[in-house]
């Protein structure tokens, strides 16, 4: 997760409660989603961002998991979302952040 | 509208091991790392290596993207080959001879011993009649003394770039050996283009540059004409020029207003240049070092090709089938794929399964898989099939195959517009000439975001025929 995103979320986290927050991930494939979830749930694991030994916990998803999918109205899932369902490995990618989440 | 053909395309590589470290990602990184820094080192590849690297013979055309071997690439090389039917892989110390003779200010200095190597590896080239070698001659001397100048820049053992400004950070020796080296990967396609295409260098009216590099001085930071510049070293004497900038998507409108500026009759032959990207090299090297893997992005691509009107056997340019990305189409990978390969063809009434080869980002996912971002060519490819499939062109079942069919592997750099269709015109034209395609569609895409001036992204797409009077 490149710096400036892990800067942006630790300031979110400090000025709001940690349980109003929701963290929605776009990660392509099965490993950047790893990562991306390890940094905002446990740290960042390369210990090079703002997230370095936060251990914030915030609650984290692949925006193709099936919650994310049910919150979000059909049209823009269409327009916005449906099309990656098919060209990700949606499943790959939920149960990666999934693990992580039910983890944490 | 008189119709509008690309006749020529070529595609070079520099080997630069000894500059990977001043890409922009090396270059703040590693000296804050001693034992880094010594592993980047051991982990770069010889020329033998790099030359013989399966994707770079697909970038100078002895191998098609399709045919590449199994990964890991290296493991499943054959011998290197310097040259090929697109270009060459040039070696550093040549290159720095080339560095030099294209030097018109006397910044880049090298050793008497690295002047003199260049200077007798260059001279044996068989396009160095074109080239002003004196100069790298020149170029050698004291470089002791020229390091110790105020913001000098040491580049390797052997050579230095000088700041041409002390003051003005738009001439520092690390953007002036950036635009430097641009315009010599530049100079050498464009060196290649007129040896193979055998044009007359005088015919030449236009020559539009599409790199990334940022020309300019202080006043006007990336104002410059990289075009023009490329135009006068390779020796075009009645030509001008100018850049189209679009961060990694700007060749296609490069090729696009080339093509206008042919079909309109302004000009009978434009030539599209670009250099490669000495800021990009080792980019993505921290993954590479973690999985103990080499320093990939130690090459600096350069590219030419040559439009001009329609000679009857060349592909042409489908001027009245170009895909734009509006302000107001959205930026999700689903959107941009839409308005760029969708569009244009259901206007025309085109099927997305008559597109033989689709040309979008063909990044070489060895590259950069190890540092998270996954395998660009592949998500590109599998977006235009769910698009292809969401159209009802093909069933959803079909979408694995649409890619294997339709797409390729990525075997490009990571040198942003370079990777960005723009490698593939060599192998389109191919395929519309002497191979069996009869329809290519170039995609490729830019994220204006980076610079911070809006939050859009933009792409341009453009469809390649065969010529049916050949």
């Amino acid at each position: 997760m490149d710096l400036q995103t892990q800067e942006a979320i630790l300031r979110a986290s400090q000025t709001h409660d940690k349980a109003d927050l929701l963290v929605l991930l776009g990660s392509p494939d099965p490993e950047s989603a790893e990562i991306a979830a390890e940094t905002v749930i446990v740290g960042d694991p390369s210990y090079a961002g703002a997230l370095a030994g936060a251990q914030l916990g915030l609650l984290t998803y692949h925006v193709l998991e099936d919650e994310v999918h049910a919150d979000v109205p059909d049209d823009v899932w269409e327009a916005q979302i449906g099309v990656m369902a098919d060209v990700l490995e949606a499943d790959a990618l939920s149960a990666t952040v999934a693990g992580f989440r039910n983890q944490a | 509208m008189p119709d509008v053909v690309i006749s020529a395309a070529t595609q070079v590589l520099a080997h630069v091991p000894g500059l990977a470290r001043h890409g922009s990602k090396p270059r703040r990184e590693l000296p804050k790392n001693a034992e880094q820094a010594e592993k980047f080192a051991a982990a770069l590849r010889t020329f033998e290596d790099a030359a013989a690297y399966p994707p770079h013979q697909a970038w100078i055309g002895n191998i098609h993207p399709r045919d590449l071997p199994a990964r890991p690439y290296s493991a499943n090389a054959g011998a290197p080959q310097r040259t090929g039917r697109f270009g060459e892989i040039m070696p550093e110390e040549e290159f720095f001879g080339l560095l030099a003779a294209v030097d018109d200010f006397e910044l880049f200095a090298l050793s008497p011993e690295a002047a003199k190597a260049a200077a007798a590896a260059l001279a044996v080239h068989p396009l160095a009649k074109a080239l002003n070698l004196e100069r790298i001659e020149k170029a050698g001397g004291d470089i002791e003394a020229v390091a110790a100048e105020p913001n000098a820049l040491r580049l390797t053992d052997g050579a230095v770039m000088r700041c041409a400004q002390a003051d003005d950070e738009s001439l520092s020796a690390h953007v002036l050996i950036d635009n430097l080296a641009a315009k010599a990967t530049a100079t050498l396609a464009l060196l290649h283009l007129l040896e193979r295409s055998g044009i007359d260098p005088t015919s030449v009216e236009y020559v539009i540059g599409c790199g990334e590099e940022a020309i300019g001085d202080r006043y006007q930071r990336g104002g410059g004409n990289m075009g023009k510049t490329v135009a006068e070293a390779a020796g075009l004497t009645d030509a001008s020029g100018a850049d189209v900038k679009n961060f990694c998507a700007a060749f296609v409108p490069a090729l696009v207003v080339a093509s206008s500026l042919v079909s309109a009759g302004v000009f009978k032959r434009v030539v599209v240049v670009s250099g490669g990207s000495l800021a990009k090299l080792g980019m993505k090297f921290q993954g590479h070092l973690a999985k103990e893997l080499p320093i990939m992005e130690d090459v600096l691509g350069g590219t030419a090709c040559l439009i001009e009107a329609d000679d009857g056997t060349s592909p042409k340019v489908r001027l009245d089938v170009v895909g734009r990305h509006k302000v107001s189409a959205g930026g999700s990978a689903a959107e941009v794929m839409k308005a760029l390969a969708v569009e244009p063809l259901s206007r025309h009434g085109i099927a997305m399964t008559e597109i033989d080869d689709y040309a979008t980002e063909l990044h070489n996912p060895e590259i950069t898989e190890p540092q998270g971002s996954g395998n660009v060519p592949e998500r590109n490819y599998r977006t235009i099939a769910a698009l292809s499939a969401a159209k009802g062109d093909i069933a959803r079942a079909d979408i694995a195959s649409f890619v294997t069919e339709r797409g390729m592997p990525g075997y490009a750099p990571t040198q942003g517009h370079l990777a960005s269709a723009l490698c593939y015109l060599p192998h389109a034209l191919d395929r519309l000439t002497t191979g069996d395609a009869r329809k290519v569609m170039l995609l490729a895409k830019g994220s204006l975001f980076l610079g911070r001036m809006c939050q859009l992204s933009d792409g341009m797409s453009v469809l390649l025929e065969r010529n049916e009077r050949r």
